[in-house]
């Protein structure tokens, strides 16, 4: 499904060139649950920005489903992240003067449902996370948790084919931590993506498969099934 | 995106914070208030100067004896020992000679204190030709006008305006037939003119007698004015287009049977109305123009009000920006959903400054004798400009949010 070969990322930092990412290749398999671990500064944060399309390779090549996302426009990145991309963020990211439902919805407003319909859908996410009774509740008003579970609703909003996660558990304790991460074991099973990016082992040792980054370079490819 | 989901994000942004929105459009309703008033109190002083003038007649020359002072016209010097240099000649050669003229009236006019059934009245009375009501737009409301003939034979006839007949014989009596003792000279009153209420400059136009002008010159007016003298005479063209070339043609003849030798001044003055509404037209509109700058000068202050909040507003709201990029918001989206919220402040803002201009306007007009009028145009257009205002200011904090950054956007704490 992903498919990535000699990806170059090089930011200038005055006279500087850093290369955050220096020539990786990298497949992915629809269904798989991968982990991609290393220090901060290596790189793998810079390689979630490109899969989530948020950011462009220097060079390289990123083929999503067969179509080049490294060459797409501002307004096709737009329309690739808000279809087959979802995001999960440590910090939540949910807007605070938004209800869960409407926070739910937001993904959906930008793919053009009418309001009826995104309602419908975002109250059968929250469901699915298991927060049906707390539909009406702004961010504040929710445990970290279930905040997380919220942002969780929100990236399946648009039945996307990949769910990227960036340090999911980092701003929970280990129980709410946990059942983030079985939340994720759970749609994995249901057949979706999931790709978490994270320096914690315990929360790699959830995942099917570790790919690990130092230095802008893949240094491991784990795909040794410890369950 | 649906653009009507937009409108949700804008009001929602904007219900937010309420306080502060109502202080970011107060600017704009400051602004738009103060354009609506001026451009009525501008329109209102218009509405008077036309009425003013209109009310002497319409297409109408005045000429009067003597040299007009300076060469704009304006207000009639007797010029000194010049003496009477209108006739009833005059007139005469006017109405035979000059072309597409409608009426041409010649008049005298003194004061005089009327007596009838023991009640007093202080008035002005005018010696007029028949043809006087028709150059100076009146309209005999009950009887009639002394004709031709009556003028000439000079019958004691007059037709009294309505504030005389009030003053004399009470609102309720029939005045025709009644006698009137003009400086103890009895006439009959045979009409009463048409209501014409106050002038644009504050007369009375109703305090009035007519009179048959023999009649008025010999009893009346006095010596002052001899033999068949006239100290004004009206002429009204057929139309509007043609009171420039009468004008003209009437000076020509009057120079001419007044023997005023080329280069030489001339011994009578035209005061043409409708060049003097315009001049004094322009000079209310430059007023009202000058006015409205510099309101307009408070919705551009208004503006920048819009742009400062719109500006802060960018800057706390970046995470929610990089958000809305992350799931799908394109550069456009986000920046219509700034526009809209920025020409939203500055409507809401401009609709509510129209209303308090609009009262603004009508209270200084009950409160004040100020003559206002708020044109129906004000309102397209205070409301078009207030949208322009939003557009031009929202402009530029819309596109700074739309060049965010997504990832960097995401990490601003």
């Amino acid at each position: 499904m992903i498919e990535i070969r000699d990806l170059e990322k090089i930011y200038q930092m005055g006279e500087e060139r850093v290369a955050a990412l220096a020539g990786v290749s990298l497949t992915i398999d629809r269904g798989e649950h991968v982990a991609i671990i290393g220090p901060s500064g290596s790189g793998k944060s810079s390689l979630m920005n490109i899969l989530g399309g948020l950011d462009r390779p220097t060079r390289g090549v990123y083929r999503f489903e067969g179509d080049d996302v490294g060459e797409m426009d501002d307004d096709a990145l737009a329309d690739f992240r808000n279809r087959r991309i979802g995001f999960v963020f440590q910090s939540f990211q949910l807007l605070p003067r938004l209800s869960a439902l409407q926070n739910v919805e937001l993904p959906m407003v930008y793919a053009g449902l009418p309001p009826t319909e995104r309602r419908a859908r975002a109250a059968a996410m929250l469901e699915r996370v298991g927060l049906g009774s707390r539909m009406g509740h702004r961010p504040t008003q929710l445990s970290g948790g279930q905040q997380q579970r919220v942002a969780i609703a929100r990236a399946l909003a648009n039945a996307p084919d990949l769910l990227l996660a960036d340090e999911p558990t980092g701003a929970l304790d280990t129980a709410t931590g946990e059942e983030v991460l079985a939340l994720f074991r759970q749609l994995n099973a249901e057949g979706l993506t999931i790709v978490i990016v994270t320096h914690d082992l315990e929360v790699a040792a959830a995942a099917d498969r570790r790919v690990t980054f130092r230095d802008g370079l893949i240094v491991s490819d784990d795909k040794g099934a410890d369950r | 995106m649906r653009r009507i989901d937009l409108v949700g994000f804008a009001a929602g942004a904007i219900a937010a914070h309420p306080m502060r929105s109502a202080l970011t459009s107060l600017g704009v309703v400051i602004g738009v208030a103060a354009v609506v008033m001026m451009t009525s109190i501008g329109l209102g002083a218009q509405q008077r100067v036309t009425s003013a003038i209109g009310g002497l007649g319409s297409n109408l020359l005045i000429v009067s004896p003597g040299a007009s002072r300076g060469p704009g016209g304006g207000f009639v010097s007797q010029g000194a020992g010049s003496g009477m240099s209108l006739n009833e000649g005059d007139a005469e050669a006017i109405a035979a000679q000059v072309e597409s003229v409608a009426a041409v009236a010649p008049a005298v006019r003194g004061g005089a204190q009327l007596v009838a059934d023991g009640a007093n009245w202080s008035t002005r009375v005018e010696g007029v030709t028949p043809d006087y009501l028709v150059a100076r737009d009146l309209t005999i409301a009950s009887g009639r006008m002394f004709d031709e003939n009556e003028a000439r034979q000079g019958r004691k006839v007059i037709v009294i305006g309505q504030t005389v007949a009030n003053e004399l014989f009470g609102e309720e009596a029939d005045p025709i037939g009644k006698r009137i003792r003009v400086r103890s000279v009895p006439f009959e009153v045979i009409g009463v003119l048409a209501s014409k209420g106050q002038s644009g400059f504050g007369q009375d136009q109703d305090d009035i007698v007519l009179g048959p002008l023999q009649a008025v010159r010999s009893r009346v007016v006095g010596r002052r004015v001899k033999g068949d003298d006239v100290q004004t005479i009206y002429v009204k063209a057929a139309s509007a287009d043609d009171l420039d070339r009468v004008q003209e043609d009437l000076s020509n003849l009057l120079r001419e049977r007044h023997r005023i030798r080329p280069g030489q001044e001339d011994d009578f003055s035209v005061q043409n109305m409708a060049s003097i509404m315009e001049a004094m037209q322009a000079s209310v509109k430059t007023f009202t123009g000058l006015l409205a700058a510099v309101a307009a000068v408070s919705l551009v202050v208004g503006g920048v009000g819009i742009m400062n909040i719109m500006l802060v507003a960018v800057t706390e709201r970046t995470r929610e920006i990089g958000l809305r990029m992350a799931v799908g918001a394109r550069r456009q989206d986000v920046l219509f959903q700034f526009a809209l919220e920025a020409v939203t402040l500055s409507v809401i803002g401009g609709a509510i400054g129209l209303l308090i201009g609009i009262g603004g306007g009508v209270l200084m007009a009950r409160l004040g004798d100020w003559p206002v009028a708020i044109a129906g145009w004000s309102i397209p257009v205070s409301l078009g400009f207030s949208l322009l205002v939003g557009l031009v200011f929202g402009a530029y904090p819309s596109w700074r949010a739309a060049r965010l950054d997504p990832i960097e956007a995401l990490r601003r704490e």
